[in-house]
């Protein structure tokens, strides 16, 4: 299939892999993070920590949108469901991460309707097909889907829609990589840059964290071959002493971002002083809320909030995994207590949590794995 | 006093052991967890719980096959082997709820019988005589349903079947999704057929009788919410005829399953799981329409989840892979077989997979439903 297969070519990946290893210098130990649950995904769902030398460690960062929601918001949701006549849209992978008293599927189990959606403007759809009732879309995500929230509400105040709204929950990603810089427990060489993030925010962010930390940053595409070119990219800048913000994604990210999507998230949103991450903590800065002139899209102006804080439990270390300080298997829980159909965190929950993606895809030992298959391939 | 002092046992130096060797002694501990007896943990049914993944596993061991344990049901095949009268006779059957009702390549009628000749075809029986139970909902359309019955006519012809029984009822609108239809078969099985998943051992190859996930992408994509449109039908059809000349042409057939919900990857996992071996699958082996792996690519789901209504896993003899295959490709149903991996002694329980790119990793059951990834 056109531009896929050759992002997945194994010989491409079997040349690049001799040529990290040529550049690790003996001894040494790199520790590189890739910030966004996407190439967690693509990292375990291929195999390619196959190809990479033992020196190297892939750490796996905050960039899950699901996983750093906390537990007080699902429940928060789960309340906002709970009133009369609303139906609540979601992206799918929210649909099973936990609140203190169950996920969406359980609450649409004791009567609430909280539907999947695709795409936000679905959600329109919805509420124009259902005028009885007041559609409450449960946004979250980094900027790589809040404009699509934001476009949404421009498109719900021009075609007049009044029973809709956004229970917003965006948060933005460079707020939180800098908490990981000022982590003290934590030692990283470099960063694989969020490509989807990017293709709105562009490079330019990162700049900082190359100028006044001293880490080279490559922001990344999402199949195998673009991760495993921007681990080779990150270590020639390591070896040749340079710390730069490179873009290896550059079919699809612009140095710049996206001007039309960033006027439509300025336009509608705005940032939150503080908001809480799951296992970070609070952050300042690092999330957005509906504008006041968009006060009547904004379900947390419309409806009661609770606003409930739950603790995540004492036996989750999501946060450590969430920084990278402990791997998955590290966690006390993990595979035992949480698992994909029970998770205690959420990086158990969705595909591209760091837990989730060790356990559904990379909970093996290799050496107990064939080296090679001995069947011919029989494709007609 | 000072005795029971002297005779407690200094602390023992805690041992620490290299994360390779940590790493499996985790790895050995969730084994160990996941063989434990699954407890449902829900206090209401979810949607999950009707995915066929874990969740559904966790449902029917927890509370069906505790409430009817018996050894037919216990092996929680495709469908019962029974001893009748001196024959050997097998029964199944399944409910359909799909929507819609209608979908390019066929609807709820070819699905209701295709789906139960399949289970009885995979059992190795000669599907025979099939029942019918419609549930209807007040207000549907006759014509819809003389559609669906017309199909289900000329399915059950295409089997080979006869529809001998049936039963219809209908409730209050809103209390059903238009028409819902259960049903029932049994078959003969000829004397010294015994397919069963627990029968893998190594050195066994894994093969699929044609291209993997159409009737689910096809579904998915006709429920219009995703405006995507692609050109893929349903393979809804009946196995029994591609059976009968595989277990004809090939003696070391040792299970056959249809790749119904849960998909090739829940299969797979019923085998390593039921006869304690690994299974090793090719990523490049497996046969996918680029349609469906472009539609499964844009919602991040794995084609090896989704669901086909006419396809076959096929486990057999290593010796005996090729006569297989031949003997699959001989059908215009199994025109597009592969042999896809092979049974492997260890990792014990695990499926894995070699991909495209070249990497390894497992294939495990899912939860419930393979969900949409948000970017």
């Amino acid at each position: 299939m056109r531009f896929v297969d050759e992002f997945r070519d194994a010989d491409k990946a079997h040349a690049l892999s001799a040529r990290i290893a040529a550049l690790c210098e003996p001894g040494r130990q790199y520790k590189l993070m890739e910030v966004c649950g996407g190439h967690t995904h693509t990292i375990y769902k291929h195999g390619l920590e196959d190809y990479l030398p033992e020196s190297i460690t892939l750490v796996h960062g905050p960039g899950c949108p699901v996983c750093v929601i906390p537990m007080g918001r699902v429940d928060d949701a789960i309340h906002l469901a709970s009133q009369p006549d609303v139906i609540m849209t979601s992206f799918g992978d929210m649909m099973r991460v936990p609140g203190s008293n169950g996920a969406f599927f359980d609450a649409n189990a004791r009567g609430t309707t909280i539907k999947m959606v695709y795409s936000p403007l679905d959600s329109l759809k919805i509420a124009k097909a259902n005028p009885g009732k007041r559609v409450v879309f449960m946004a979250i995500g980094f900027e790589t889907t809040a404009p699509s929230t934001a476009m949404t509400v421009l498109r719900a105040r021009a075609q007049g829609i009044e029973n809709f709204s956004v229970f917003c929950n965006h948060v933005t990603i460079i707020p939180a990589i800098k908490a990981i810089l000022d982590s003290p427990d934590l030692r990283l060489d470099g960063f694989i840059g969020p490509g989807h993030v990017s293709t709105v925010i562009g490079c330019r962010p990162y700049e900082f964290i190359a100028r006044s930390y001293g880490k080279p940053v490559v922001v990344a595409g999402f199949e195998p071959l673009d991760i495993l070119q921007s681990i080779y990219m990150l270590m020639l800048q390591l070896r040749e002493g340079r710390s730069e913000v490179e873009n290896q994604y550059s079919r699809v990210v612009p140095w710049d971002g996206n001007p039309v999507a960033l006027k439509a998230i300025g336009e509608t949103m705005e940032l939150r002083p503080y908001f809480e991450w799951r296992g970070l903590g609070f952050i300042s800065h690092s999330a957005l809320k509906m504008r006041e002139a968009y006060a009547d899209f904004d379900a947390e102006l419309l409806f009661e909030v609770p606003g409930v804080r739950v603790a995540d439990p004492k036996a989750c270390q999501c946060g450590e995994v969430l920084k990278g300080v402990l791997k998955p298997w590290e966690c006390k829980v993990f595979g035992t207590a949480c698992t994909p159909e029970t998770p205690i965190g959420t990086c158990m929950v969705s595909p591209e949590g760091a837990c989730a993606a060790y356990y559904n895809y990379g909970r093996l030992n290799r050496q107990r794995v064939p080296e090679a298959i001995s069947i011919e391939l029989s494709r007609p | 006093m000072t005795q029971q002092l002297a005779s407690t046992p200094p602390p023992r130096p805690r041992r620490v052991l290299p994360p390779g060797e940590r790493e499996q002694q985790v790895l050995d501990r969730i084994e160990r967890a996941r063989r434990r007896r699954p407890k449902l943990r829900e206090e209401r049914i979810t949607m999950s719980h009707g995915a066929g993944g874990k969740a559904t596993h966790t449902l029917i061991e927890a509370i069906f096959l505790d409430a009817f344990r018996n050894p037919l049901l216990e092996p929680l095949e495709d469908a019962a082997r029974l001893q009748v009268g001196g024959a050997t006779v097998a029964l199944t059957t399944d409910s359909f709820v799909v929507s819609p009702l209608f979908f390019p390549g066929g609807n709820i009628g070819d699905l209701a019988v295709n789906g139960t000749v399949n289970d009885l075809a995979v059992a190795g029986a000669t599907p025979m005589y099939l029942s019918a139970g419609f549930i209807l909902e007040e207000g549907f359309p006759v014509a819809d349903l003389t559609r669906i019955a017309e199909s289900m006519r000329d399915a059950a012809a295409a089997a080979g079947v006869a529809v001998v029984t049936g039963d219809t009822k209908v409730v209050e609108k809103g209390k059903a999704d238009g028409c819902y239809i259960n049903t029932a078969g049994v078959g003969a099985v000829a004397a010294g057929v015994d397919l069963g998943v627990a029968n893998a051992r190594p050195g066994d190859k894994i093969l699929v009788s044609g291209p993997i996930g159409d009737h689910g992408v096809t579904i998915m994509l006709a429920r219009g919410e995703l405006d995507i449109e692609a050109d893929v039908e349903s393979d809804t059809a009946s196995l029994a005829d591609l059976v009968a000349g595989l277990l004809g042409a090939v003696p070391g057939v040792r299970a056959l399953r249809d790749a119904t919900r849960g998909g090739v990857a829940t299969i797979l996992n019923e085998v390593a799981k039921a006869a304690d071996v690994g299974v090793l699958i090719s990523e490049n082996a497996i046969p996918v329409r680029d349609q469906v792996r472009g539609a499964a690519e844009l919602l991040g789901i794995d084609p090896l989840y989704v669901a086909c209504e006419g396809r076959l896993v096929a486990v057999v003899d290593g010796d005996q892979a090729a006569q297989a295959l031949a003997a699959l490709r001989a059908h215009p149903l199994g025109a597009q077989a592969a042999i896809i991996g092979e049974v492997t002694a260890e990792p014990v329980g695990l499926v894995t997979i070699k991909t495209t790119f070249g990497g390894t990793r497992i294939v495990d059951l899912l939860v419930g439903d393979p969900l949409p990834r948000i970017c």
